[in-house]
């Protein structure tokens, strides 16, 4: 009876965000002892579902029972005493601290004044006995690797009698070898009665791990299965969603000449492991070469070795048939390179600026713009006019900071900036990242203008629907290797998720 | 001189100049280990002098040799009540820590002279009677030639600092408000979901730095200076926060470096009565302290080894 | 509450800091027993109120506006030169001894050399603080903090040992500098009540145009600002971040310079040994911190500084105040200014949406990507 109950009952959760609900009426049961993975693309709802239920954000309405009792998880205090644990994607670790150090913070077993170590320990080493998380109490977080840190994080969890564990993107960090180590300690987890949520868009983990799964798409839940009787497709069509509607136009392609060759790309993430692991392709003025994937696969690490941002460690990057492989970031934009970055906040713009000095971010130093070393503004002023009524910038006037703009415009400048430097190749990360509708609709537009202009694009996206709509190519990345490298038009999401995944494997 | 003699000037002085040093820079090792940086150390210290300079002047003749031991109890209390307001600036106010730290530089000196001149009605103190002076450890002091240089006519003050350092290792890296305050200068987000009050963690810190700090100016001035004025402390706050990174944050390190830097200030001092070092000019001991901190820092790449969120204003999401 | 705008509040804020530091000064007189309004008034009376205290103030300003813009300079490039007084006391010591090497040289030679000098001292100081934070992430706080001290004891060395004695009265004091290398002017002083105001006047003048046009209309003070205030995405739109530190701290430390030389060459006319780091350097930090580091706000902030230091000398003679309350007054505003998240919260800003542009160390919000994480870009992050 006991293994049939439902630790853990969410009803209709909504959250909304201003208007935009990242969950609208999620269901999830959690039964004892089980394994349940929560799949779905990024931005699905996934993330805010599991804040909500581990109390670190409040839901607009819905219901939560934990152990058939209602229950309001205003703070994560809260859910760490009804037995809730979270292991972040992102882990909270004091890196100069022990392993041991890590664990007990926050609970820790007294000596009188001193604190009881050889008890800690002792607690610690018969935990990670039990569960099968061999690791040094006493080595220091910034000595171990990514696994072992992990390790560390769950052993926290369980530390402080946690029966209920949300595991966010767990192996997104750790190597093939690692995860299937990963594997065995959650069954092992799951065998000693402990509830397991398992976030992931990795078709195979769920495969190999999970007893039933949900999948959520645009905030909410859209499929219940047990993992046993269900197909990977079936998976793989629910999580990316509808059929794909080529609303958009397409003009035939007139392939130009070749303007960005990369040739046995590797790149090095920044703590020294390779990302990109010898990549090859190559972009003809006129077309769009979509990258397809699952974040962190390398893609970061490409955009940035392409526009100079990133050491290449080997092969070469060719612009226009110069060999630009480690230039300036400077160098490659004046030679013809535009780029959109991922993150426009951080990377895109300077929002404490005025509009008008965002929109000459890269080249606010020569002529017009500036003679010998003075910015002339009135043409900075008229040239963003000129941009605010062409790109349609939605904006009082052109001395607006640019952080007080929507999401929306501000990519809007990025794209009117990046667009007007008139370059042959433009490099497009997520360039519809957290946009409405109406905005994704204009910058796919704009892309599919500057093809038509006989650009090379390389659109860099995690959504699947705009690669499909966009590109002329796509080239799928795994693991910063080629994947597969299919055509929209012969292929289907389906196969796209799966080569995504890793599951299928086609050598291009 | 003998070489013995040479030796006890050397390392008793080396002990005299070291002691505020010590105090100061484990003020230092507390407050940035739980995240709070503190350049304010130098006026803390300020204040710390002037107070216990003022007390040993009124009480001396109630407390006689007691006295600078309670005059360094009072500039460590008044120290402490000076650093709250770095404290609530950079914990609830959101200040940048340097400034907020430069502030307490700009603030202390005046406002010493300004009670100074109060008090006494001219800008400088007399000097007072019951200073620290020398101590001769019983029965140590006997010891043939290590007791002459180490326990005879020495500074107990610089023994305590030594004593209390070790102290203050053991609390930092061993009891749970060790660990605590040292979670909330390296993760402090951590921290906060694993149930530690950071705000009250990194109030410790500083208020520990204040307390320090004000004995460690109170300790210069009533067993160096002898006096209170404007130029009293000068760079010696500096100093001990030199000490602070030249240590590598950690109470013993400072308390070591501390020593060096005291080593390096006495023999500018001192120098002239010894042989070989009379040659050297004296600017070389004046800054060897300050050039080696940097050559430290650059040698381990900036900032690896400071706390992680040293400095870093924790707002707790709501 | 106030609702006032963005702008208005702009200005507000440093007004309330510098009236809560009134406030904080006349409640520590009033503990004492000094009665604050007969102290203000006595202290704007003796500033402002005879041609000779003008002249003083307008002096006690000239080097603190080049100290300031030294500090604003390097601030704006995001880095904290809190080094001011050692690079302004090399370019103090160094634009004297080159006057006092070539006392015959003809003035129109001689002293554009000293001051030139005296700025290329104070730069090089600076730019070791500037070229280890470039290239080994050195923390600049610290390095110049430890500068500061070596440059101090460095002085008193080269003066005392280094430099010939014929160019000292004794240890401790060189030669009053000859009147080809000094920039008092007889008609302005005399026009001033004697005051000891000159030349430099019209330097620090220049500078702040000097300053006020690189920073606005120049593109290497539109790079400085850029790296300042968002590095990642300078360096994203082709901005070598590294330049840009050497750059701002070269020229912070040239203008520190210069608050030494117009010190040396115009208000003392001679160099003496200094016991503690030269105060122009603090107090050029705080008229930067109050003028929020704009040209017209280091100008004013200067001028009021400099009233309160002149004119506290007159009140402690008129009305017995310790000349240090001046001081005190001074850190107390500038605690304010460091508050200023709490003293901005006095003033509501009429607009709906509080979109504030993010300040250095402090997060914003979400990413407009609801499940993208939020963006922090800490102050002592620069890659390279």
């Amino acid at each position: 009876m006991d293994e049939q109950q439902n630790v853990i009952e969410m009803a209709n959760i909504v959250k909304d965000f201003n208007g935009f609900k990242a969950n609208n009426g999620i269901n999830l049961e959690l039964k004892k002892g089980e394994i349940l993975a929560l799949l779905g693309e990024n931005g699905a709802g996934k993330s805010t579902l599991m804040s909500i239920l581990s109390g670190l954000l409040e839901p607009t309405s819905g219901e939560i029972l934990v152990r058939g009792k209602k229950v309001n998880i205003k703070n994560p205090t809260v859910a760490k005493n009804l037995g809730i644990g979270m292991v972040h994607q992102h882990f909270m670790l004091a890196h100069s601290f022990t392993v041991l150090e890590n664990i007990i913070l926050g609970h820790e077993p007294t000596n009188g004044p001193l604190l009881n170590f050889k008890k800690a320990r002792e607690e610690v080493l018969a935990l990670s006995k039990k569960y099968g998380l061999s690791v040094n109490p006493d080595a220091k977080i910034s000595d171990i690797t990514i696994a072992q840190q992990q390790k560390v994080e769950i052993l926290k969890v369980l530390y402080r009698g946690a029966n209920i564990l949300i595991f966010d993107e767990p192996t997104a960090v750790l190597t093939p070898q690692e995860i299937t180590e990963f594997i065995q300690i959650l069954k092992g987890l799951a065998k000693e009665g402990k509830s397991i949520i398992l976030i992931t868009h990795k078709l195979e983990e769920i495969k190999a791990v999970a007893d039933r799964v949900i999948v959520i798409r645009a905030g909410k839940s859209v499929g219940y299965f047990k993992v046993a009787n269900v197909s990977d497709e079936k998976l793989a069509e629910l999580m990316v969603g509808r059929h794909v509607e080529m609303t958009l136009h397409k003009q035939p392609i007139q392939l130009g000449p070749e303007i960005l060759q990369v040739k046995e790309l590797k790149v090095k993430e920044n703590r020294g492991n390779l990302a990109v692991k010898g990549l090859s392709f190559d972009i003809h003025g006129g077309e769009i070469v979509g990258i397809a994937g699952i974040d962190g696969n390398g893609q970061d690490e490409l955009v940035e070795a392409l526009t100079g941002l990133r050491h290449v460690e080997s092969g070469q990057v060719k612009i226009k048939s110069k060999d630009m492989t480690n230039q300036s970031p400077r160098k490659i934009t004046h030679l013809g390179v535009s780029s959109i970055p991922a993150d426009r906040q951080k990377y895109g713009l300077i929002l404490q600026l005025p509009i008008a000095e965002n929109l000459v971010l890269k080249n606010y130093y020569h002529s017009p713009f500036s003679k010998h070393g003075i910015i002339n503004f009135d043409k900075i002023h008229q040239h963003a006019k000129k941009l605010i009524k062409q790109f349609d910038i939605r904006t009082t006037n052109e001395n607006l900071a640019a952080g007080e703009l929507s999401g929306g415009n501000q990519q809007k400048v990025i794209i009117a900036r990046e667009l007007n430097l008139n370059s042959d190749l433009i490099i497009a990360f997520q360039p519809t990242r957290g946009l409405d509708v109406g905005a994704i609709e204009y910058i796919h537009k704009q892309l599919l203008h500057e093809r038509n202009n006989g650009k090379a694009i390389l659109l860099v996206s995690y959504e699947l629907d705009e690669i499909m709509q966009l590109s002329d190519k796509i080239l799928v990345l795994h693991d910063g290797q080629l994947a597969g490298k299919v055509k929209p038009k012969t292929t289907n999401e389906t196969e796209l998720g799966l080569l995504m995944t890793g599951v299928k494997k086609e050598r291009a | 001189m003998d070489l013995t003699t040479i030796l006890a000037l050397i390392v008793s002085s080396t002990l005299v100049y070291s002691a505020p040093l010590i105090f100061t820079s484990l003020g230092g090792v507390y407050s940035e280990n739980s995240g709070i940086v503190n350049i304010g150390l130098e006026g803390i210290m300020t204040m710390g002098a002037f107070s216990a300079i003022v007390f040993n002047l009124t009480f001396a003749s109630t407390f006689g040799k007691a006295t600078p031991w309670l005059g360094a109890l009072v500039g460590g209390i008044v120290g402490l009540v000076f650093s709250l307001l770095h404290a609530v600036a950079t914990i609830n106010f959101h200040a940048d820590h340097i400034i907020s730290g430069t502030v307490l530089n700009l603030m202390a000196p005046p406002l010493a002279v300004f009670l100074v001149k109060a008090i006494y009605e001219k800008g400088q103190t007399e000097n007072i009677t019951a200073n620290f002076g020398y101590f001769s450890f019983p029965g140590l002091a006997n010891i043939p030639v290590i007791g002459n240089i180490f326990f005879k006519n020495t500074s107990l003050p610089a023994y305590v600092a030594i004593v209390l350092a070790i102290l203050l290792s053991f609390i930092l890296y061993k009891t749970r408000f060790g660990l605590r305050l040292r979670s909330a200068g390296e993760n402090p987000q951590a921290a906060d979901t694993m149930g530690v009050n950071v705000y009250k963690m990194r109030y410790a810190g500083v208020l520990i730095s204040g307390f320090l700090g004000g004995i460690g100016g109170a300790v210069f001035a009533e067993a160096i200076s002898g006096n209170f004025s404007v130029s009293t402390i000068v760079g010696q706050g500096f100093m001990a926060l030199a000490a602070v990174i030249f240590g590598k944050w950690n109470p013993i390190g400072a308390m070591l470096s501390s020593l060096f830097f005291g080593f390096a200030q006495s023999l500018s001092i001192i120098g002239n009565q010894l042989p070989v070092i009379s040659k050297i000019p004296a600017v070389y001991m004046q800054i060897a302290p300050y050039v080696i901190t940097i050559i430290v820092l650059v040698a381990f790449l900036g900032k690896s080894v400071a706390p992680a969120a040293d400095g870093v204003n924790y707002i707790k999401a709501k | 509450m106030i609702r006032v705008s963005e702008k208005i509040k702009k200005i507000l804020v440093p007004i309330t800091s510098v009236i809560a530091g009134f406030l904080v000064g006349a409640i520590i007189m009033m503990i004492w027993s000094y009665n604050p309004i007969q102290a203000y008034s006595s202290m704007f009376e003796s500033a402002l109120g005879n041609m000779n205290g003008i002249g003083e103030t307008i002096r006690e300003a000239t080097p603190l506006i080049f100290t300031a813009i030294g500090f604003s300079i390097a601030s704006t490039a995001g880095f904290f030169n809190i080094g001011l007084p050692g690079q302004a006391q090399a370019g103090w010591l160094t634009s004297i001894w080159i006057v006092l090497a070539n006392p015959h040289m003809p003035k129109i030679v001689l002293l554009p050399l000293a001051i030139i000098a005296g700025a290329f001292a104070g730069a090089i100081i600076a730019g070791i603080a500037g070229y280890l934070r470039a290239y080994f992430g050195t923390n600049e706080v610290i390095t110049t903090i430890m500068l500061n001290y070596i440059v101090l004891y460095s002085c008193q060395y080269l003066m005392q040992q280094i430099m010939p004695k014929s160019f000292r009265i004794d240890t401790d004091t060189t030669k009053t500098i000859s009147e080809n290398g000094s920039l008092h002017i007889n008609w302005l002083s005399e026009l001033f009540g004697s005051s000891r105001i000159n030349c430099g006047i019209f330097l620090a003048l220049i500078a702040l145009v000097v300053f006020w046009f690189l920073m606005k209309k120049t593109t290497l003070g539109f790079e400085i600002k850029a790296v300042g205030l968002n590095p990642f995405a300078s360096r994203y739109a082709g901005m070598s971040t590294k330049k840009n530190i050497i750059t701002s701290m070269l020229l912070s430390g040239a203008f520190a310079g210069m608050g030494g030389v117009v010190q040396g060459l115009g208000t003392y006319q001679n160099y003496f040994t200094q016991t503690t780091s030269v105060d122009i350097g603090w107090d050029g930090l705080s008229v930067s911190l109050l003028g929020s580091g704009t040209a017209w706000g280091i100008l004013i902030a200067a001028l009021l500084f400099s009233i309160l230091k002149i004119g506290g000398l007159g009140m402690q003679t008129a009305a017995g105040i310790p000349y240090e309350i001046v001081s005190i007054v001074i850190a107390a505003i500038i605690f304010f200014v460091a508050i200023n998240y709490v003293v901005g919260l006095l003033f509501k800003v009429k607009k709906s949406s509080e979109s504030h542009p993010l300040k250095k160390g402090e997060e914003i919000g979400p990413n407009n990507a609801v499940d993208g994480p939020d963006i922090k870009i800490p102050r002592s992050e620069v890659e390279n």
